[in-house]
């Protein structure tokens, strides 16, 4: 299949997304958990009982993030310079976090020194909890457009500072994607474990949802009437090499709803949203985690399609000079390079779906007290 | 407005910091890998419990080393990003296709299969679970290859053509991009490297059992295995060696020469200077040993090719930024609606030489314009430090040649049935276990610093390539990384010493000696 350049930076586009999905999809599971970690976890072994529903498997689904960071540096080259450079103090606070993780996981439960292990608990809800806040502070901003521009060398320069990062707006998108990925975490606990964790999982499964669906809400409203989205008046054909000051962008109230009103099927990315965190609740209390695990799957989904067909063709908004904003049309990779980058993810991301699936069907089933005391020794 | 240099010295501290730290935990890991897939294939073919005893201890060490491999990791990939962005864009249609392959077929290869590897034991047959380690060693060489993909084009920087609407470089082969040369005897210098580590990991500890004369059968196995393993690995990685990838590339020769401290160009073939002392004042090396031939021979594996000298390099490189500075004030024209059919002729004839037209911004605005002196300081510049490459690559190989005596003292003496307990031997092998991590962080060293004053070789300058930040940006990061790695280093070590120690009982199979030995109040052991 060999594609002209405007498909292709649109197939492009969905694929950042899958991308972004699947990590927070995947791993979203793993971050909540390291959030619900030293909360619903009262003992040794209850947190114990935690780590290790997800120890066998949180490895891989970071390469999610991994992964959409190489192909953001491959395919929209533009945005993860701007974007990486542009937020330096927050990506570094989500890198520090994350170095938690691995080490966390493997060597908590070497040492049976009860500070040692809590320290690593408390690490571990460190390296769950502040990625997720931090992307959805970024997602946040992206929405309300970031300071940038560009020289005649097409060296990108941000001129806001890491405190701007944290107005109100950026700060509720946070919390919805906190909230979100509790929830999730919550969910997938249910599967994984019973009794006493069990039920306080349902618990913490409701408040996130419960939070989360006020926050989302708040968020569109706020989107609609509030803040100013982003609006292409001239560009040259889609399907030209394009540079992003070739362009002409206007800020405008109500223009993040641009999309949503000349596509309505759009819609079903919030409807989603709102059906699956309320399908959520309802299967997670009647004891169907199964069932409530792929809800919270399907509202993570909309969630974020909300925001990106709503700033679609939109990426990376500037504030400070519009017609530099990054879009699907102008932030990408060559012709060349996209076909090729194509290619390797329509050959690779099935088979890595494939032994994923194989993986997680291998070591599925509930993790008891029991096998946390028949595994002492080798389990996390 | 271009970056000030204190920027762009910290963005190479804070790079060079991060990657030598990273480099600390891969080269185990690709080693180590393969010497559990040996091990655990010997037990599937054999059903020997031992085997399956050897493959889950050393893959305890390999645990812990490898979660610090990927702690340290994730920071490479996005470091780009955050404090090379000029690069980024410049090159990212190129460096970030190898990145992301890199992801998608082998980084997730490696950390979905990891965890099985630990917790699937009892949830796999025998083959399976073989399986499952052959795939995590594969995954993580695999991710080494596409990494020195990207490294090897940094070096020679093939398959890719500038793009003046772009204003940046762009992909023109995949399969020249994957094929560079350089890249490919990087790949198996590096990883062949990293089965040393392994082999003498494994050797060391093995041997400080034997030494203390506890879990014989168990500490003999492995050490044989390690012996094996560790002389074919120490032979490839001198065979392997990269020299030969030095002999394309304009840069890549002019770290050649560096490396040899050879001012000036011989008749070939060149000799090789065993030791010296590189005067970069006087363009000498003063009390130089040569071998004769044996450069030229290695370095262009023939006796009538010449290995040239820095200062016929450096001659031809000032050539070069001459033709660039055409190439950019052509570039002006092209980029403001001012070029006639001639200047975009004179830009193709010289947009190879661009890069090095570049150069001249570190002392001038307008390269075009730049004066002979400028021209003379920019010309010298394209020469490394030479006394740092010289004395690194000297360790380094020094160490490789140790390594093969000391693995092919090990194999000669348990493989002709002498008894592998000889406790100079064994000494040797536990003390010299750091010793591969020292040849490997020297062999990065010449490899990079000896590419300066690139970022990508004869494209891109080093102090054009970094993000827009303050340093204060970067003072925080240094401190965070530096902080960080430095904690997580020590809680590292302190474990793989405990485990290192406390060896296959802490499998708790009640098969090994601290099971079945009980502390008497003065601290001796006895056997229960």
């Amino acid at each position: 299949m060999i594609f002209d350049y405007e498909t292709l930076k649109v197939i492009w586009w969905l694929f950042v997304g899958i991308l972004l999905i699947g990590f927070a999809v995947s791993d979203g599971f793993d971050m909540g958990v390291g959030t619900l970690l030293p909360i619903l976890g009262k003992d040794d072994d209850e947190r114990r009982i935690i780590i290790n529903s997800v120890g066998a498997t949180w490895e891989g689904n970071q390469v999610w993030f991994i992964t959409a960071g190489g192909a953001l540096f491959a395919a929209w080259p533009l945005v993860y310079a701007a974007a990486f450079s542009g937020f330096y103090i927050a990506l570094l606070l989500v890198l520090f976090a994350l170095f938690f993780r691995p080490v966390g996981f493997d060597y908590r439960s070497k040492l049976p020194n009860p500070r040692w292990r809590s320290a690593w608990d408390w690490g571990l809800f460190v390296g769950g909890t502040v990625p997720a806040l931090v992307f959805g502070v970024a997602f946040g901003n992206l929405l309300l457009g970031v300071p940038f521009h560009y020289d005649d060398t097409m060296r990108v320069f941000y001129t806001g500072s890491f405190w701007q990062l944290l107005n109100p707006f950026a700060l509720l998108s946070g919390v919805v994607s906190l909230s979100m990925l509790v929830m999730h975490g919550a969910v997938y606990l249910q599967m994984r474990t019973e009794g006493t964790i069990y039920k306080r999982a349902v618990l913490a499964a409701q408040i996130a949802a419960f939070i989360m669906l006020a926050g989302f809400a708040v968020a569109g409203v706020w989107v609609a009437y509030g803040i100013e989205g982003y609006r292409i008046i001239s560009m040259p054909p889609a399907n030209d090499v394009i540079v992003p000051a070739a362009k002409q962008v206007i800020k405008e109230s109500g223009a993040w709803l641009d999309n949503y009103t000349t596509y309505p099927w759009m819609l079903f990315a919030p409807l989603l949203a709102f059906l699956g965190a309320t399908f959520t609740v309802f299967l997670s209390r009647s004891g169907k985690p199964g069932t409530a695990f792929f809800t919270s799957g399907a509202t993570i989904t909309g969630i974020i399609l909300t925001a990106g067909l709503s700033m679609f063709p939109f990426v990376m908004p500037s504030s400070s000079d519009p017609d530099s904003s990054l879009t699907a049309w102008d932030a990408v990779s060559s012709h060349g390079t996209l076909q090729v980058m194509f290619w390797v993810v329509l050959v690779f991301l099935p088979i890595v779906l494939a032994y994923t699936a194989w993986v997680y069907g291998i070591l599925r089933g509930k993790i008891t007290t029991q096998t946390i005391r028949d595994g002492n020794h080798t389990l996390y | 407005m271009q970056p000030t240099l204190e920027l762009v010295d910290l963005s190479r501290l804070q790079f060079a910091a991060t990657a030598m730290y990273h480099f600390l935990f891969v080269p185990l890991t690709l080693g180590l890998s393969w010497i559990l897939v040996i091990m655990e294939s010997v037990y599937v073919m054999t059903g020997k419990e031992i085997y399956r005893d050897m493959t889950r201890f050393w893959g305890k060490l390999f645990g812990i080393n490898f979660a610090m491999g990927v702690t340290t990791g994730i920071t490479m990939e996005f470091q780009f990003g955050t404090n090379w962005s000029y690069y980024s864009h410049y090159v990212g249609d190129v460096f970030g296709v190898p990145l992301a392959i890199e992801g998608l077929m082998a980084f997730f290869l490696e950390s979905t299969f990891v965890g099985l590897f630990f917790f699937g034991w009892e949830r796999l047959s025998k083959r399976q679970h073989l399986l499952v380690t052959f795939l995590v060693a594969l995954g993580s060489n695999l991710s080494a290859l596409w990494i020195l993909i990207a490294n090897g084009w940094m070096q020679n920087p093939v398959a890719s053509v500038f793009n003046e609407a772009t204003m940046r470089m762009e992909l023109t082969s995949i399969a020249d991009l994957i094929f560079n040369p350089v890249a490919q005897v990087k790949f198996v210098h590096t990883v062949a490297a990293g089965y040393v580590t392994g082999s003498l990991f494994v050797l060391g500890i093995s041997a400080y059992y034997i030494l203390r004369g506890r879990d014989r059968a168990f500490a003999q196995r492995s050490f044989a295995i390690a012996a094996g393993f560790g002389l074919a690995s120490s032979l490839s990685v001198i065979v392997l060696g990269d020299e030969s990838g030095y002999v394309t590339g304009d840069v890549q020769r002019m770290k050649l020469a560096a490396i040899e401290s050879e001012w000036h160009t011989e008749k070939p073939p060149a000799s090789f200077t065993l030791f010296g002392w590189p005067d970069e004042k006087t363009e000498t090396t003063d009390y130089a040993i040569h071998i004769p031939y044996v450069l030229g021979l290695i370095a262009t594996r023939s006796t009538d090719t010449p290995v040239e000298g820095i200062v016929d390099l450096r001659n031809a490189n000032r050539q070069r930024i001459e033709s660039g500075m055409l190439a950019y004030s052509a570039l002006q024209d092209i980029k403001h609606g001012r070029a006639t059919p001639l200047t975009r002729r004179v830009f193709e004839q010289h947009k190879h030489d661009l890069g090095y037209g570049l150069l001249l911004k570190k002392y001038t605005d307008n390269p075009a314009q730049a004066t002979a002196q400028q021209i003379d300081r920019a010309a010298a510049d394209t020469v490394p430090a030479i006394a740092p490459m010289f004395w690194s690559f000297r360790v380094m190989v020094g160490l490789g040649f140790f390594f093969l005596f000391l693995f092919g003292a090990a194999f000669y003496l348990c493989a002709s049935r002498h008894s592998c307990d000889r406790p100079w031997l064994l000494k040797l092998a536990l003390y010299s276990i750091p010793l591969p991590w020292l040849a490997a962080e020297f062999g990065w060293f010449v490899a990079e610093f000896g590419r300066q004053p690139w970022t990508i070789s004869g494209i891109l300058p080093t102090f054009l390539s970094t993000s827009s930040l303050s340093s204060g940006d970067l003072y925080f990061s240094l401190a965070g990384f530096i902080g960080f790695y430095t904690v997580l280093l020590i809680v590292e070590l302190y474990l793989m010493f405990k485990y290192a120690r406390l060896g296959p009982s802490s499998l708790s199979t009640g098969r090994y000696y601290f099971e079945n030995v009980a502390m008497t109040p003065s601290g001796q052991e006895v056997l229960k």
